[in-house]
This record gives C-alpha cells, sequence and structure tokens, in this order.
C-alpha cells in the first residue's frame, strides 16, 4: 500500500512542500494505520457498549422498585453534568489507582488500560444520553399497545424486548443517530489520557515533522469520513423501519 | 598636480576610514565601558528554574547562574544587579540595553546567535534522560516494550520509541505525565535532563533517580548584545567560561546546586586543564 502511495507523496514534498510524511515514510505509516485501528476499535466499542447502557438503563428507569429508578437518574445526573473530557482524567487518574494492576518491576500493568478506561467512560457518558433517547421512544408508544402486550401474558421484560423497543426504536433513531455522532467524534479527546488514537498520533507527526496543516487535513478528512458512514448507516436503518402509512 | 590632489583624496580617504573604524570599535564596547562606568553589572537571570536560578524564601534570587554572574562581577570589580527574565522576553531584554548579560539556561541554536551574541565555549548542555524509581532502570536499552511517560509534542518521544523501542504513553501535560509516574503507570519519564535534575533538587521526588547518561546533548548559552560579540565584553565572557571550565569552578558549582555531575562538565574541565597544564 505505502508502495503505491510513496512516490506521489514524496514528490508532492519536494515540489510544493505539501508534508503528508504518513504517506512516505514507514514510520510514520506505521503509526498512522496503528492510529487507525485503536481509534475504529475505540469507536465500534463505544458506541456498542453505549446502546447496550441505554437501552438496559431505558428499561431499569421504567422499574417498578423506586431504588433502582433513583439510582438510573442519580447515574443520569451524574454522567451528563460533566465533562467527558473530566471524567477521562478522573477515570483513569482517580479510578484507576483502585483497580487491580500486576507489578512488572519498575511500573503496573493495569487491569483495565487507558483504552479500557476510555471505552468505560465514554460507554457511560453517551449512554447516560442514550437512556433519555430512549425513554423517550418508550413513552411515545401508547399506553394501550403496552396494555395488550401485558393481556397476553407478556412479563414486563418480555413486553420490553419483543413490542416496546423494537416500537420505541423508531421514534428515537433520529436523534440517538445524532448522539452517536457525537460520541464517535467525542473518541477523539481519549488523547488525555494517552490513547493512541488519530488525534493523538498526528498531534505527535505534526510535532516530530512541524507539518501542522498537512496533518489537520489529514484528521479531518478522516472523521468527515467516519462520520458520513455512521450516518449513511444509521438512515439505512431508520429507512428499514419505516412503517407504510405510520411515518 | 593631479598627483596631489589624488594623495590628498587618498589621505582624506585613509583617514575618514580611520576615524569611520574608531566609532565602530567605539559602538563595539560602548556597554562593557558603561558598566565600568557605573561600577555596576545588570545580568539577566531565571528566577523559576531551580537550581540555576530562583527565589530563595527570603526572596532573593540564588542559583548555580546567579554564582556565576557574581563571579563575572567580581572579576571586573563592579557591583552586580540581577533582572529576573523569562523564556520568552530574555532576548528582547540584551537587545534592549536592559540587561548587559544573560545567564538563564538558555540552549544555543543557530536561530537565536542572529539576535544575542553567544561567546564560546558554552557553559552547560542538556540533553535527553529519565525520570524513574530508583534501581528501576539501568540503562536506554532496557526500555524496549515498557511503558515511558512523555509530554504530548516532545521530539524526544519519537527519538526513544525509534532507538530504543520504548512504548512512549504521551500525556498532554508534565503534571499528567508525570502523575502517570508516580502512579506506576509506566517505568519512567522521559525529559528534558536539567528539568529532570531540576524536579530531583526540588525535594518532591523521593526514591526517584535519573539513571541514565544524557542523550541528544544541546549546549546552553550565556550571551552578550550581538554588537558587542566581538569586542571586548564578548571576549571577556569566552574568558570567564574558558577559566570556569579550567579551574573547576562549574563542576564546583554543580556539586553545591545539588545538580547531577554531567559528562559535558567533566569533560570540558579535563581538556582545559589538560591544556592549561601544558
Amino acid at each position: 500500500m505505502l508502495d503505491l502511495l510513496t512516490p506521489f507523496f514524496r514528490r508532492l514534498y519536494d515540489e510544493t512542500g505539501w508534508n503528508f510524511v504518513i504517506f512516505y515514510e514507514q514510520y510514520e505509516w506505521d503509526r498512522f494505520v496503528a492510529a487507525i485501528w485503536v481509534s475504529l476499535e475505540l469507536i465500534v466499542a463505544s458506541l456498542f457498549f453505549s446502546l447496550v447502557v441505554g437501552i438496559v438503563g431505558a428499561w431499569l428507569q421504567g422499574s417498578p422498585i423506586r431504588a433502582v429508578r433513583l439510582f438510573m437518574s442519580g447515574y443520569i445526573q451524574f454522567f451528563r453534568n460533566t465533562p467527558p473530557y473530566v471524567q477521562l482524567l478522573f477515570f483513569f487518574f482517580v479510578l484507576g489507582n483502585f483497580t487491580p494492576k500486576v507489578d512488572m518491576g519498575g511500573y503496573y500493568e493495569p487491569m483495565i488500560t487507558s483504552f479500557g478506561w476510555a471505552v468505560i467512560s465514554l460507554s457511560f457518558f453517551a449512554g447516560a444520553f442514550n437512556v433519555e433517547i430512549f425513554r423517550a421512544g418508550i413513552e411515545a408508544v401508547p399506553e394501550s399497545t403496552r396494555e395488550a402486550a401485558e393481556s397476553l401474558g407478556y412479563s414486563r421484560l418480555m413486553a420490553y424486548v419483543y413490542v416496546i423497543l423494537p416500537l420505541a426504536f423508531r421514534v428515537c433513531l433520529p436523534s440517538l443517530n445524532n448522539n452517536l455522532v457525537n460520541l464517535l467524534k467525542t473518541t477523539t479527546q481519549a488523547y488525555a489520557i494517552a490513547v493512541p488514537e488519530m488525534l493523538y498520533t498526528l498531534n505527535q507527526v505534526w510535532s516530530d515533522n512541524v507539518n501542522v496543516p498537512e496533518m489537520m487535513i489529514v484528521l479531518f478528512v478522516y472523521y468527515v469520513g467516519l462520520v458520513a458512514v455512521l450516518v449513511w448507516g444509521m438512515h439505512r436503518w431508520e429507512r428499514k423501519m419505516k412503517i407504510p402509512g405510520y411515518g | 598636480m593631479l598627483k596631489r590632489t589624488l594623495l590628498g583624496a587618498l589621505a582624506t580617504a585613509v583617514a575618514l576610514g580611520f576615524t569611520f573604524a574608531a566609532t565602530q570599535a567605539d559602538a563595539a564596547n560602548e556597554r562593557f565601558k558603561q558598566v565600568l562606568e557605573r561600577g555596576k553589572l545588570v545580568v539577566g537571570v531565571k528566577a523559576d528554574y531551580k537550581p540555576w536560578g530562583f527565589r530563595d524564601p527570603s526572596g532573593k534570587l540564588v542559583g548555580m547562574e546567579i554564582d556565576m554572574a557574581q563571579d563575572v562581577a567580581d572579576a571586573l570589580g563592579v557591583e552586580l544587579e540581577l533582572v529576573p527574565v523569562q523564556s520568552s522576553n530574555r532576548m528582547q531584554f540584551l537587545e534592549q540595553g536592559k540587561i548587559d548579560l544573560m545567564i538563564a539556561t538558555m540552549s544555543d541554536k543557530a536561530n537565536r546567535r542572529k539576535v544575542v551574541g553567544v561567546p564560546q565555549p558554552n557553559y552547560y548542555t542538556s540533553g535527553t534522560n529519565l525520570l524513574a524509581k530508583t534501581g528501576a532502570v539501568k540503562a536506554w536499552t532496557e526500555l524496549e516494550g515498557k511503558p515511558v511517560c512523555g509530554k504530548q509534542g516532545a521530539f524526544y518521544n519519537k527519538v526513544v520509541a525509534k532507538r530504543y523501542g520504548a512504548k512512549i504513553v504521551a500525556f498532554v501535560g508534565n503534571a499528567e505525565a508525570k502523575q502517570a509516574l508516580r502512579d506506576g503507570k509506566c517505568i519512567g519519564w522521559v525529559y528534558d535532563d536539567s528539568s529532570i535534575m531540576a524536579d530531583l533538587a526540588s525535594g518532591d521526588w523521593e526514591g526517584f533517580e535519573m539513571p541514565l547518561n544524557t542523550e541528544d546533548d544541546t549546549p546552553w548559552a550565556l550571551a552578550v548584545p550581538l554588537e558587542e560579540h566581538g569586542g571586548i565584553w564578548g571576549n571577556f565572557m569566552s574568558g570567564m567560561t574558558y577559566n570556569w571550565h579550567a579551574s573547576g569552578r562549574l563542576i564546583e558549582l554543580e556539586k553545591k546546586w545539588g545538580i547531577q555531575p554531567t559528562q559535558y562538565l567533566a569533560n570540558m574541565h579535563e581538556r582545559m586543564k589538560a591544556y592549561e597544564a601544558q
């Protein structure tokens, strides 16, 4: 791959001074490719777990037990009212010291790595919003539908999984779409706890090669592309769930 | 007639030339003369870079570079006045005549020599080193595959990663990187050795050390105004620095201020001392 790109980008640098070093130097290229993988893993993991948190959280929120409902609202308040950047630092530097770790002689190999903390923190952060998004969808499901499910002998969980959630999903997809796009972009803040994702890596590249504008362009194109793919997928999903005559 | 005119013109030209040369030499040594006339030497030093230049509990400026400034004043037989400067304004202070001499932890870089005069030899060097728990690291090669904390954007991150295969874990600021080191998230913190020494000297790093040989040394420069560089003042400071090296004074000051001995000063002393003996 690099062999194909090298001649063009080296010439571009020699002739115009535009230094896309990641496309013609092996070391920088390797860093760039590694960053693509780390950022994709981080995005996929955070999106997935934030959806899990959202779905489970919305169910717990409708629990008949008061303590569970209180716990959920506490969780939402905590994560919605603090900046994700601060949460990342808090998780990594404060909670990170209380988790088990293995002494490696001079340093400790933690059970939860900085990547792990980033996934946990970002999932809970976006999850808090997802809970509220799903609640909006659930509340849009008519009471009569819920009662119909109950009268058919569905338990609360069964009704949630088979009747309410599928209907609710349709309603909340547009705002869910918004929140997931936001989450995707927020993953760049993991650079604060040294997760070698795209922003972290390109920041180091432009410091080493003094080519800030070029790497900024790469960063922009990269995230515009990722968000475009995510939005395209979400829109397809939205169209698939369309019920003719029901909107 | 023609010959006389020509000779006259030549004589005038020569005379003019001399006058011109004289005024230039005067201009070149003006600051030096001023120092002697007013009986006071004004030196720009750091006030926030322990132990090179900092304030003691009474608020007085002290440190290795302040001692060097005192040496210069003593050699000239004048009083010393210290002016605290910052990295961002130190060269401007010198250019604008607010100080006569600058000894303020400045790295010697080609583009800086265009702005200020840098008498040789250099009085110190700093490079890349590691802050680590005592006994944790003994050689650069031991860093292979191990997490090493750093600051995002520092050029030695890449150097250490490429040369020794260390896994650089870089944070936004030094505070975070150092906290990560304290928490044991990495085996060491890679940074400028002079800054690490300053940390060690501050007493906040009990149980830590700087165990490796410094790499990629960059020399430090004291500076005189650019126009004085070739004149008495620049040459005088070259002589001062030579003697500091030859007499072992810098090594003595290093010891006095609790700075880890640097190879550079030992080498320079060895070289200059050898010449002196011949």
